[in-house]
């Protein structure tokens, strides 16, 4: 990593000012303005351009569910669900659970993972390893718009009906049957949920195999693997584990929808069936799937820390492998989310085991950072401070991490807010604070425009004390025994909901000056650095010697890499 | 936030040395466990804080790291940076010293699980009692002296405001806590391994009880089982704790141990009238609020 990148450097487009093209790729550098470069667009910057915007729009709706949660949950007694507030808009308890369920769904399958794998990798990967773009630009294509139909068909579900006599799906984002079979939603809802995530599923792997396929074979002459950066590392890592993990989701998804539609009895009791095994299944893919959500982000805080630091990633081999660790452990200790389902004794003991030494990996990249930061010269720009923020955070939710890993305990805390405490603090807290700290990373780069620092940073320490405040209350409420997904509760868990309902208040504070920060970029369109390195001396991978924003088509002469 | 917080702040950290707790239910602004009541609930709180102090210090600690480096190696602290990126002694120790907490940790986990999950040998056949629990959309159904003729089934619902039918009405006066208390309680002698077959009609549902660090999913088509030993006669209030549907908040569980004897009474009450039985638990075994109305 530490060997400089050398590009072949004096070719007009590598410093493109829109027009300085070589006259035979004209035809592919149309106007933003026209459909068909969106539409029909094979370019992997205008892909990951579409990715990000996408995952703006569902992250926006997923916020607010989140605050009809809140809201709610602001007092106890019924303060929205119950039929009449506003109307009725909001109906009953059911759409509570509709509610939490689709939080849950668009925040993981619509926001997260196409913003860090769809967005960010589609922009970086081919600019960080010297390729032109993806192997297979059409393939990318159709990768990305599967999402919004299957977005449009999740929304949907919202309007047509789930149980009898309401609309929606109302089982939760792990889709347990018997609740999500006939029995507890007959209605279409569930149906078209099962086809979004099909979509959903379908669009994420043949991104994925894009990803293996280019990493795997465009890298630039002389990027080893053992040379390749650590986010093009983590994106590798990443579409492994959605290749290996999807199909199985959609194999129970499947199985599910022929117990609903065609009479078939795998998870259906008076069949022979077993419920249980649908929860297996899901969760031999759910369990990735977190590791799916913040991999991509370590790969991004690593080259923040170095960036800013001025200094090599400390350990960079081991930072990688320990990507490779925590993805091949998170294959073997699904089962920790099912300690109360009434396993074998000996079975928990295993998996209790097994998931205590993901927190191994895990610390090694912890310290990892610090140690790159240490005898560094460290910058506090904006995207530096969303990645301490994030090694803050993410130690806090590890730390709880371990807690529930302990079965005996899980007994106490499994189904309470204390889970919920513990994956926001590594998802809310940790993904979505990466994706932050890589927006601004490379805002200048994708966009040319400079962001305005204040903003940034007033994003970050509204955002820092809001979501703190929204989910460190939620380790006593767990404690103290109060239940998830829960659209009432006893007079006795006020206080820390109460504490919660405002930090979410900070928090939309904070995604508002988000939205603030970009207007303002856009309407003063403060030119980019002139060399396409804003950063300095620190930043050293290979998209920081393009200009910003990069040509249309990058490396029409492959960089060489020492 | 209020004064009384604080209050609760104190009280809770003396609680997390002091192993045990003042509070018997979740109260407002609690940061610990509900108090644990057996045997067993009392060893998974004392695993519990132990865990807690490590990962409280590593939390610590990291902080203290970030802290030190943003201090110490700030641009203006130090202008040029070092160029190492390689330190094995290190890496050696960050690796092996989390391996040997692990261990740690582990060491005091695993006979807690076994000691929560195993009926203890020395229980005796005529000291295990057995009870049926059933999870349904929404309310819990429990049936006593399974498979003798004496066996009968209880229907237990929760109570709330303005409730359609009468006998569900919460009344705070007589004790109810809203969201927690049912017409129906389940009751248990005191004293007595008791033995939980939990399933389901329905979907899955999940029993759950906080102060016996206790919860399975009662599962259709499986029989789940748990067990516990309470040594103090007592009320206890659970939340069903699997996301049933509509009304998965609004199916409590509520628990009364109380002595043999008053068990069998309460058995032969509750065949003559469910509401006489009600009565009579609330008489020998008084709530919290109850307590507090009488002096």
């Amino acid at each position: 990593m530490s060997s400089e990148p050398k590009t072949a450097a004096g070719h007009g487009h590598d410093h493109g000012h829109g027009h300085g093209h070589d006259h035979a790729h004209d035809h592919h550098d149309p106007k933003w303005y026209s459909p068909s470069r969106w539409l029909f667009s094979t370019n992997h910057k205008d892909i990951g351009t579409l990715y990000l915007m996408f995952a703006m729009c569902a992250g926006i709706i997923g916020f607010v569910f989140s605050g009809f949660m809140r809201a709610e949950l602001a007092e106890p007694g019924l303060q929205l669900f119950n039929g009449t507030a506003f109307g009725g808009f909001f109906g009953s308890e059911h759409n509570y659970n509709v509610i939490t369920t689709m939080h849950g769904l668009i925040m993981i399958f619509f926001m997260v993972m196409p913003a860090l794998i769809g967005g960010f990798g589609n922009w970086f990967v081919p600019l960080m390893i010297g390729a032109p773009d993806m192997a297979m630009p059409r393939m990318n294509n159709i990768s990305f718009w599967l999402l919004p139909v299957s977005f449009f068909l999740l929304l949907l579900s919202m309007f047509v009906p789930g149980p009898a006599g309401a609309n929606g799906f109302g089982g939760g984002w792990v889709l347990y049957p018997p609740l999500s079979g006939t029995t507890g939603h007959p209605g279409l809802a569930m149906d078209l949920v099962i086809f979004s995530l099909h979509l959903a599923g379908m669009s994420s792997i043949l991104g994925a195999i894009n990803f293996i396929v280019t990493i795997l074979n465009m890298r630039a002459p002389g990027m080893t693997l053992h040379k390749m950066p650590l986010f093009a590392w983590s994106v590798l890592i990443t579409a492994f584990l959605l290749v290996l993990a999807l199909p199985v989701l959609a194999g129970a998804l499947t199985m599910l929808l022929t117990d609903r539609n065609f009479g078939s009895k795998f998870f259906e009791v008076s069949g022979g069936g077993d419920p249980v095994m649908f929860q297996h299944l899901f969760w031999f893919f759910g369990h990735p799937e977190v590791y799916i959500m913040i991999l991509p982000g370590f790969g991004i805080v690593s080259h923040v820390i170095s960036t800013f630091s001025r200094k090599p990633i400390f350990g960079y081999l081991a930072m990688a492998y320990a990507m490779v660790a925590i993805g091949f452990i998170g294959f073997i200790v699904w089962a920790h989310h099912m300690y109360t389902v009434g396993m074998n004794v000996n079975l928990k003991a295993y998996f209790v085991a097994a998931t205590m030494v993901i927190a191994v990996p895990t610390g090694v990249k912890i310290f990892s950072w610090i140690a790159t930061m240490w005898g560094g010269s460290i910058e506090f720009k904006v995207p530096m401070l969303w990645a301490i923020g994030f090694i803050f955070l993410f130690t806090l939710g590890g730390v709880t991490g371990v807690v529930l890993a302990n079965a005996g305990v899980d007994h106490a805390l499994h189904d309470t807010y204390y889970v919920v405490a513990h994956f926001h603090y590594v998802l809310s807290l940790g993904a979505v604070f990466t994706l932050f700290c890589g927006w601004y990373y490379w805002f200048e780069k994708m966009f040319g425009i400079k962001y305005n620092g204040f903003i940034g940073g007033l994003h970050f320490w509204l955002m820092f004390v809001g979501s703190n405040l929204i989910f460190f209350p939620q380790h006593f409420l767990g404690l103290q025994g109060m239940p998830r997904r829960y659209v009432d509760y006893a007079v006795a868990f006020r206080e820390w909901h109460h504490w919660s309902t405002i930090g979410y208040w900070i928090a939309a504070a904070a995604t508002i000056v988000f939205f603030i920060g970009i207007l303002e970029a856009v309407v003063r369109r403060r030119k980019a650095t002139e060399s396409g390195n804003p950063w300095g001396e620190g930043a050293t991978t290979l998209e920081w010697t393009l200009s910003s924003p990069p040509p249309f088509h990058q490396y029409n002469d492959l960089p060489r890499f020492k | 936030m209020r004064s009384g917080a604080w209050k609760y702040w104190a009280l809770s950290a003396a609680s997390l040395l002091g192993g045990g707790s003042a509070w018997a239910a979740p109260h407002d602004g609690g940061i610990d466990f509900q108090a644990p009541v057996t045997e067993t609930a009392k060893h998974i709180h004392a695993f519990h804080n132990e865990v807690l102090i490590i990962i409280v210090a590593i939390s610590i600690f990291v902080t203290a790291l970030l802290i030190w480096v943003m201090v110490r190696y700030n641009k203006r602290a130090n202008p040029v940076p070092k160029k190492f990126s390689h330190n094995t002694l290190v890496e050696i120790l960050w690796t092996v010293i989390p391996v040997l907490i692990l261990v740690w940790i582990a060491k005091g986990s695993f006979p807690l699980l076994y000691e929560q999950d195993v009926l203890p040998e020395q229980a005796k056949e005529e000291e295990i009692v057995d009870i049926k629990v059933y999870g349904n959309m929404w309310f819990w159904d429990y049936t006593y002296n399974v498979g003798t003729d004496n066996e009968f089934n209880v229907e237990s619902r929760m109570l709330k405001v303005g409730a359609p039918d009468p006998s569900l009405e919460l009344k705070p006066a007589r004790g109810d806590i809203a969201q927690l208390s049912v017409n129906n309680p389940m009751v248990a002698p005191v004293g007595k391994y008791i033995r939980l077959k939990i399933s389901a009609k329905d979907v899955i549902h999940a029993w759950a009880m906080p102060q016996f660090m206790l919860k399975v999913d009662a599962m259709p088509g499986r029989l789940n089982q748990l067990w516990f030993k309470v040594d103090e006669p007592g009320v206890f209030y659970g939340q069903c704790s699997e996301l049933c549907g509509k009304d998965h908040s609004n199916m409590p569980i509520e628990l009364r141990i109380v002595t043999e004897q008053q068990y069998v009474e309460w058995q032969r009450l509750f065949k003559e009238s469910p509401e006489a039985a009600r009565a009579y638990l609330d008489q020998v075994r008084p709530r919290p609020a109850q307590i507090a109305s009488a002096q």
